[in-house]
């Protein structure tokens, strides 16, 4: 027989299993109890709903992005009720009648069906759209904001690259969406990206078949990428928006500077009931508004474009925003072409297309591990940045903008034509060199716009605010008076620190033995003084006490009477 | 001996018979010429009222017999639709000198664009103005004018765009909108190529065809549309206006939310 498990007297208790004393629960605490005696959630709960946010207009950002996502979710299960994912041809008999007897794929049909026929299908199909716009715009302003005030540092450079992740899936997805309902537009958008994929070297060619099943267009890329659309792609982004809020949940969001507020706590309210209320309410928001736009304003009128035919295209072609400035990029690039035995090297579309993406991609995720190994910064950082405290970096993002933007008006520059009254040449050759010249011109002006402001706040400290007060004195002379800033204004202008720019180490160490390993090269002593050397210094300690004396003495030397102390508080300066 | 005189015969005859070659087929073509005879187009009165029209309002650039000059094209040969097209549409006379003229209200009454069509007709033979039956789209199928839509996306959606709003060319140079432009100037327009716009003749697009497509663009524009149209120009207004109207109107709900009620500072 088998022998019982010995058991030793002293075993350590792992959990206690038995219930805890039945509470008298009455009213709605009882099948709350009930749930909690088998989910165990109030621990959870106690927690998570205490939990602290910040406010902030700019942290609602990255929240209009997870909303209309949820919007993308509701609707896009709508839409795939009547949406047929077939490359099939068949002969429409819908009720739109300028397309009536033209042979279409089921796929178009369908969407024309979803438009004319299905009741609430064509709001629910321009909510869709208009939201797909949002989710990806949304995510890239969230990106600005978290860039811009230096949120992507330590300890949240991974919640970073999945953002990045993010941002890249969501291009996909949205692309994918664009390309479904086979319309000359969403045709026209496929074909450009079979460029794409043809004009990588070597592989090109066969990459395209592997995609489309051989030719383009064939009769297996929108059936693949309505899997990609509904099954894949989503499904990735729902685990990286879990990870990334996951994340946001584990660092503890990140607060803008302020008195009381420091590296190591939040200062805000608890997410029950404020920010349940807040955040809530900002997803009926959204929610709103996406469906006022898809209410009154068109977008993707399929039934204008036609069903999509490989001869045809149309003026206006582009892709949505996201896509925008690759081609603009294609756009204008000159036609650089090599023919190399039977073979054919698209520079001018692989350069643009798949190394512009790349570029930024790989250059979005280095940079916070560039900027921290410029900086030799490894502390954590919880409170933001106010751009201009951090010019080289603001500047970089302006730099980056400004080349984004002209490629996107470059994407444009038909339109661009035709509405400025522009020659279309002119324009090409202007964004040629504009898209390396003004990123730079763009760089020079906001470091100095930023160094300015550091200007500004220092003179705000030590010299007060403007009072709008102008004085005469007994010479006839006039000047503004100035009022003293608030001490908690005082210690937001002030409370960041400006770090050095890290030196050369030494080629030998003390005993005169050649160093090996780490150390900072000369090279890197040099981008740290190109990234940190450009600040305005602050105000230190004995210049604001120097500064406030200044201005006391001052007034009591314009004003003996009314020197008297209850005022001294109220002191004026004149500025010398 | 014998075959000297037919040799110097035939000397004489050889010319003589090229030249009567030549008169016999000046007078069969003269006979058979297109029925799209330029002096059928207008009586003497109207040809004589258009002359004095040109003289006064054309011919500064065009030259007094419509023969061209450094400023402006020769109008011999270019017929009356070209005219009714050029005039009717108020592109002609330009307002200033420019890449090209745009739609502008007309300065001619149409019995003076009809005087001035028969005048420029007068001057070599070209296209005619169209009667009635040839561009008029009333009467046609559902059919017949989604098919129009399918000649109009293949043909002339490349430059017009997929809504006839227009679209840009090289050099300043843009395929108008075709919203609001009469039934028949298109069909003109097709026919006598204005501009950049290349010529589809009878060959390529009949006059069948021309209906369908005027058919389809007239029953486009009256189609209720989704909401604003945006301009009709495609994704680039609908990213346009989904940052400004989506992102900038959030942008400021959430402005709003963060300062209301319960707020850290």
């Amino acid at each position: 027989m088998a022998k019982p498990a010995a058991t030793s007297a002293d075993a350590p208790v792992l959990d206690d299993l038995r219930p805890p004393a039945p509470s008298p629960g009455r009213g709605a605490a009882k099948p709350l109890r009930w749930l909690d005696d088998r989910l165990g959630l109030a621990r959870v709960g106690r927690a998570g709903l205490r939990k602290v946010f910040p406010d902030h207009w700019s942290f609602l950002l990255g929240e209009i992005a997870l909303y209309s996502f949820i919007v993308l979710l509701l609707t896009g299960v709508f839409l795939t009720i009547w949406f047929k994912p077939s490359m099939a041809e068949v002969e429409y008999q819908g009720s739109y009648q300028l397309l009536r007897g033209i042979p279409m794929s089921e796929a178009y049909m369908s969407t024309l069906d979803i438009s004319f026929d299905v009741r609430g299908g064509l709001l629910v199909r321009q909510v869709h759209h208009w939201a797909a716009i949002l989710f990806v715009a949304a995510a890239a302003v969230h990106m600005l904001r978290v860039f811009f005030t230096g949120a992507f540092r330590k300890p949240r450079e991974i919640n970073w690259l999945i953002g990045i992740g993010l941002f890249s899936m969501a291009t996909v997805e949205g692309f994918a969406g664009y390309s479904l309902p086979d319309d000359l537009l969403s045709g026209t958008g496929l074909r450009f990206v079979d460029g794409l994929i043809r004009s990588i070297p070597l592989i090109g060619t066969w990459a395209e078949f592997f995609v489309f099943g051989g030719e383009f267009p064939g009769t297996l890329v929108i059936p693949r990428l309505y899997m990609v659309h509904i099954l894949l792609v989503p499904g990735l982004l729902l685990g990286l928006i879990a990870a990334h809020i996951g994340l946001v949940t584990y660092h503890k969001h990140t607060q803008y500077p302020g008195p009381g507020r420091t590296n190591g706590n939040v200062v805000g309210y608890p997410l029950f009931p404020v920010y349940m209320a807040k955040a809530g309410g900002f997803f009926f928001i959204v929610f709103g508004v996406t469906v006022l736009m898809g209410a009154t304003m068109q977008i993707n009128p399929v039934w204008m474009y036609g069903p999509y035919n490989p001869s045809q295209v149309t003026a206006g072609s582009q892709p949505d925003w996201y896509m925008g400035w690759v081609e603009g990029a294609i756009r204008i690039i000159p036609n650089w072409e090599w023919h190399v035995g039977g073979t054919t090297w698209s520079w001018q579309i692989f350069l643009p297309g798949v190394g512009l993406m790349g570029l930024l991609f790989t250059g979005l995720a280095l940079y916070p591990f560039v900027e921290a190994w410029i900086t030799g910064d490894r502390r954590e950082h919880h409170i933001l940045d106010r751009p201009r405290n951090a010019p080289t970096r603001t500047a970089l993002g302006v730099a980056g903008i400004t080349c984004y933007g002209l490629f996107w008006l470059a994407g444009g520059n038909d339109i661009l034509a035709t509405h400025f009254h522009l020659s279309l040449n002119a324009i090409t050759v202007f964004m040629r060199v504009a898209v390396f010249v003004g990123p730079v011109l763009a760089f020079l002006a906001t470091r100095r716009i930023c160094l300015s402001l550091q200007r500004r706040d220092a003179e705000r400290v030590l010299h007060g605010a403007e009072s709008g007060v102008i004085v005469r004195d007994p010479q006839g002379g006039y000047s503004e008076a100035h009022e003293p800033i608030s001490q908690e204004e005082g210690f937001t202008l002030t409370q960041h620190d400006q770090p050095l720019p890290l030196e050369e180490s030494p080629a030998t160490d003390e005993r005169g033995v050649r160093r090996r390993g780490a150390g900072v090269t000369g090279f890197r002593a040099r981008l740290s003084r190109w990234f940190l050397g450009t600040r305005i210094p602050k105000p230190t300690r004995g210049e604001i006490e120097a500064a406030h004396e200044h201005a006391g003495q001052i007034e009591a030397a314009h004003e003996p009477d009314a020197a008297a102390s209850d005022h001294r508080d109220d002191a004026v300066d004149a500025r010398p | 001996m014998k075959n000297r005189r037919p040799r110097r015969r035939s000397a004489l005859i050889r010319p003589l018979a090229i030249v009567l070659a030549l008169f016999v087929l000046g007078l069969t073509y003269a006979a058979l010429q297109p029925a799209t005879q330029s002096m059928a187009d207008g009586s003497k009165d109207q040809i004589a009222a258009g002359k004095a029209l040109f003289t006064q309002n054309c011919s500064s650039c065009h030259g007094l017999n419509g023969e061209g000059t450094s400023q402006a094209p020769s109008l011999i040969g270019v017929g009356s639709a070209a005219v009714d097209f050029q005039v009717g549409t108020g592109r002609m006379p330009m307002a200033n000198q420019g890449q090209q003229a745009p739609r502008k209200a007309g300065t001619y009454t149409s019995d003076e664009t009809a005087q001035l069509a028969a005048y420029v007709a007068s001057l070599g033979t070209g296209t005619s103005t169209p009667d009635s039956g040839q561009y008029n789209p009333a009467g046609l199928t559902d059919e017949e004018i989604a098919r129009g839509g399918e000649l109009f996306r293949s043909n002339c959606s490349a430059c017009h765009n997929f809504e006839g709003a227009g679209g840009a060319l090289p050099e300043g140079v843009s395929a108008p909108s075709l919203q609001g432009v009469e039934a028949i100037h298109i069909w003109e327009a097709m026919r006598t190529g204005p501009g950049q716009m290349p010529v589809f003749g009878q060959n390529t697009i009949t006059d069948e065809d021309a209906r369908a497509i005027i058919g389809y663009l007239t029953s486009v524009e009256a189609e209720p549309s989704g909401g604003l149209s945006l301009g009709g120009i495609g994704p680039v207004s609908e990213g346009f206006w989904g940052f400004i109207i989506g992102i900038g109107g959030l942008s400021l709900f959430a402005v709003w939310i963060a300062a209301k009620g319960a707020r850290a500072k």
